[in-house]
Order: C-alpha cells, then sequence, then structure tokens
C-alpha cells in the first residue's frame, strides 16, 4: 500500500484534556472513511493532517513531507464542517478567488470543472448566504478541490444533505480516488461506512479498528458496521 | 510577499464591498457629512474650522477603517476562512497587505472627496499642496486598518472589537491636538501624546495648512508610515497557521 498519511507516536493535548494519545497509523490511497461518535476527535485528527493543529507529540507527514510543510499547501485540499467561504460573494467569485490564491493556471476553466464536479452549475451566480446549508458545503467542497490536490481532507462532508445528493458525492469522492487523489472523509453516521475503501473506527481518541468494511466485519462476526463497532467497545454480544 | 496572492485578496475585499452598497456609502459619505457638520457648527464662531478641520481630515479615515478592518477581520477569523487561506499557499503578510491595499484604494477615494469639500466648498485654508492632504489622510486610513488588524487578534467577538474602539482610538483623538493643542497638554499626556501615531496624522495636516514648506509633513507622514509598518508587522505575528 502506497501510503498518503503516516501518523507517529501523535498526542494532541487541548487545555486539561488529552484528546489524542501517542496514536500511529498509516492512510494510503483510495476512499478512506474516519468513522466515531460526535468528540472522539476526528476533527483534531484531521486538523493534524492538514497540519493546522498544535500537537503536542509524535509525528504527521503526509506525501513524505512534514504535514503543513509549505510544499504540501497546494497539494492538500480540506473543507471544514462549517463552511470556510465568503457569504457575501457568489459562488463563482469565491472559487475564482481562491484559484488565485493557489495559483492554478487557467482560472476560468479550473472554478468550471469544480462548479460542475459537485453539480452547482446552476447556483454559480447566487450569493453564497442565499443558498442552502447543503449548498454552501458543497461550495465549500467546491474550493478544496481546486488544483486537484493529491489529498482531500473532509470534515464531515455529508452532514445533512438529501440522499440523492450524497450518494452523488461518494460516487465523486470515488472518481476522485481512481483519479489518484486519496480521498478522507469523516462522518459520525456508520451506515456511510460501507461505501469506504477502508475504516478508521474511532473511539475517545483512538483507533478502534483499521481495515476494510468487510475485513472488520467477519472480524467481529458482524452484520454490518454498527454493530461491529458495538462488538469493538463492548466485546462480542452475548 | 506573492504580489499575485495580494492583488486577489485586493480584489476580493473590494468586491465584498462593492455588494455591500450601505457600508460602502457611509465609508465615503459619512467623513464629509462630519466635516461640513463641525463646518456649521463654527459657522459664526470665528476661524475655528481652519484649525479644527485639518485634524478631522486626519481623524475620520483613521476612526472609519479602524472600526471596519477590525470588524471584517474578525469575521474572516471566525468564519473558518482565515484557517482555510492559511493552509493554503498565503502568506501571511500577503494578506494583510491585501486588506491594506484595499482599504487604502477606497481610502483614496474617500480622502479625495472629503479634501475636495473642505478645500473647495468650506474655503479651508491650505497654504501647502493640496495633493499631499490626500496622501496624508490615505496614510492615516491605512493606520487605522494596521491597528484594526492587529487588535483583532485580541478580540474573540465583534462585540469585543467594537470596545477597542473607545480603548485605543479616543483617547488618541483627545491627545492628538484638536481639543488642546499639543504644547498646552500637562507634561505626562504631552508625553503620551508624542508616543501616539494620531499625533503625528494631525501634526502632518496642520502643518500643511498653515504653511508651504513640506520638510515637516514628510517627517510626521514617515513617523506615521513607521507605526503602520509595526502595526502590520505585529498583525502577521498574531496570524497563526497552528492553533490548539
Amino acid at each position: 500500500m502506497k501510503s498518503i498519511v503516516e501518523v507517529r507516536g501523535l498526542t494532541v493535548v487541548r487545555g486539561p484534556h488529552r484528546v489524542l494519545t501517542g496514536l500511529d497509523l498509516t492512510i494510503g490511497a483510495g476512499v478512506t472513511g474516519l468513522l466515531g461518535p460526535s468528540g472522539c476527535g476526528k476533527s483534531t485528527l484531521l486538523r493534524c493532517f492538514v497540519g493546522v493543529q498544535r500537537i503536542a507529540g509524535g509525528s504527521v507527514s503526509v506525501l513524505g513531507e512534514p504535514a503543513g510543510a509549505p510544499a504540501l499547501r497546494s497539494r492538500v485540499g480540506y473543507v471544514t464542517q462549517a463552511a470556510s467561504v465568503y457569504d457575501d460573494l457568489t459562488v463563482g467569485e469565491n472559487l475564482r478567488f481562491f484559484a488565485r490564491v493557489l495559483g492554478v493556471s487557467d482560472v476560468g476553466a479550473e472554478v468550471d470543472r469544480v462548479i460542475d464536479a459537485v453539480d452547482l452549475v446552476g447556483s454559480r451566480r447566487a450569493i453564497v448566504s442565499q443558498l442552502s446549508g447543503g449548498q454552501r458545503s458543497r461550495v465549500s467542497l467546491a474550493v478544496a478541490l481546486l488544483g486537484t490536490p493529491a489529498l482531500l481532507v473532509l470534515d464531515e462532508p455529508t452532514v445533512g444533505l438529501d440522499p440523492v445528493l450524497r450518494r452523488d458525492l461518494w460516487a465523486l469522492f470515488h472518481r476522485l480516488a481512481d483519479a489518484d487523489t486519496a480521498v478522507l472523509v469523516s462522518s459520525h453516521v456508520m451506515d456511510e461506512a460501507e461505501r469506504c475503501d477502508r475504516l478508521l473506527l474511532m473511539r475517545e481518541g483512538t483507533i478502534l479498528a483499521d481495515d476494510t468494511p468487510a475485513a472488520i466485519k467477519a472480524r467481529t462476526g458482524s452484520h454490518d458496521i454498527e454493530t461491529a463497532f458495538l462488538s469493538l467497545v463492548e466485546g462480542p454480544a452475548a | 510577499m506573492n504580489p499575485r496572492v495580494v492583488s486577489a485578496v485586493v480584489r476580493r475585499v473590494l468586491t465584498q464591498l462593492r455588494r455591500d452598497r450601505r457600508t460602502l456609502a457611509m465609508l465615503l459619505l459619512l467623513p464629509c457629512l462630519l466635516i461640513t457638520l463641525i463646518w456649521w457648527m463654527y459657522l459664526d464662531a470665528g476661524p475655528v474650522f481652519d484649525r479644527v478641520g485639518p485634524a478631522l481630515l486626519a481623524i475620520n479615515p483613521f476612526i472609519i477603517m479602524f472600526l471596519v478592518t477590525s470588524v471584517t477581520t474578525l469575521r474572516e477569523r471566525s468564519s473558518g476562512t482565515l484557517e482555510r487561506l492559511l493552509a493554503m499557499p498565503m502568506g501571511k503578510l500577503d494578506f494583510l497587505l491585501g486588506y491594506a491595499g484595499a482599504f487604502a484604494l477606497v481610502a483614496v477615494v474617500q480622502s479625495v472627496l472629503a479634501v475636495a469639500l473642505s478645500v473647495v466648498l468650506l474655503d479651508l485654508d491650505v497654504l501647502g499642496p493640496v495633493w499631499l492632504l490626500s496622501l496624508v489622510a490615505v496614510v492615516d486610513a491605512v493606520l487605522g486598518t494596521a491597528l484594526g488588524l492587529l487588535v483583532s487578534a485580541f478580540a474573540r467577538t465583534e462585540f469585543q472589537a467594537v470596545q477597542f474602539m473607545p480603548a485605543l482610538v479616543i483617547p488618541q483623538i483627545l491627545l492628538c491636538g484638536l481639543l488642546v493643542p499639543r504644547d498646552d497638554l500637562p507634561g505626562v499626556l504631552g508625553a503620551i501624546s508624542d508616543a501616539l501615531p494620531l499625533s503625528y496624522a494631525v501634526d502632518a495636516m496642520t502643518h500643511l495648512t498653515v504653511s508651504t514648506a513640506t520638510t515637516e509633513v514628510w517627517g510626521d507622514l514617515a513617523i506615521v508610515v513607521g507605526f503602520v509598518l509595526a502595526g502590520l508587522a505585529l498583525g502577521a505575528a498574531t496570524l497563526r497557521r497552528r492553533t490548539a
């Protein structure tokens, strides 16, 4: 497995809490799901990959460089839970601005491409504040797609979306992965697990399992990931 | 510094301002209205306007840009767009210079309007070159922007950011020579006044109106520019790529 992200002994302390303690993991190509309940440290871990999280110990390397290194800033796309775009600009204006910051060669063509990828062609001229929550998070996702990053880090990108759109987005993630962008998606919804090539199950800052969905189910003798998760936490059901 | 990124930020900030018609109108017209009000107040009170007019030309752009910038950058910090930008190939200084550049362009229009109004319609006597009056006003606006950027780092909410105005701006207005000439201030206050940037901005304006010699104006202006650069440098130091 070609490793995209390597984490060794990662420890993150926030205030009096140890959010992550001595975490080791490796993430490869394809679509990797980071699943766990709210507050288990998923967002913190993703922030470490992007290099925006202050860490207390250990190392995170991404594409062979330390996370957050200047060379990675145009190669890692990052979408936070809140849509980090400008509410008072149109969809097109937002994307053109971020494309210029990234320095992509043909701004117009690149903006067209990502707007099409997230299915927002009809809303191109709409001011972001007038869009629905789902549309806004897709604008935020489109920004992360600019310049075709080698790694895409998405923090709960499908929350609150309608099922049709959710399916389309997962299809998009797999198309991106086929085109050599490693995709890392966090979610607290266990039924999204089946759509991932590989799964990291997380609880209270530790990784419970790191394998394909099928292997995790086989190992725990479960029919779905939700049950697998429970049996990993509590031991096999009686 | 990357000119491509700076100009992208300038264009984006100007587009946002263009969208917000009400803010734009206030940015451009409020200074004119305030100056007219002062002129009117002192209409029958002797040549007071010739003394306070120049100070107002310095103070107005400073206050307005301070407020606008501190709130806009705070919004950028809290909406997550700043974090996103800093995770992209965006230098901290690129970000600050983009903001300073955009607001400086607005300040050019603002000061041309205010100076033209004061000199042409309100008969403000200016012995020095009138264009220099505008230049000083623009530098004062950029000073407001630089300080606004800096304080936005110390405010968690827009509510707190606005409170920095009475804390940092009003003392400067009181001590800049507008109410009591700086030479007549009690010793300690005079020394404090000497350490505040707005004092030099107002001095520059006042020199311009009473004398054709510009040496002192350039000296004062250089001091204000020094404060601007220090403000931007400190502001850059408050931008963190990694946060807890």
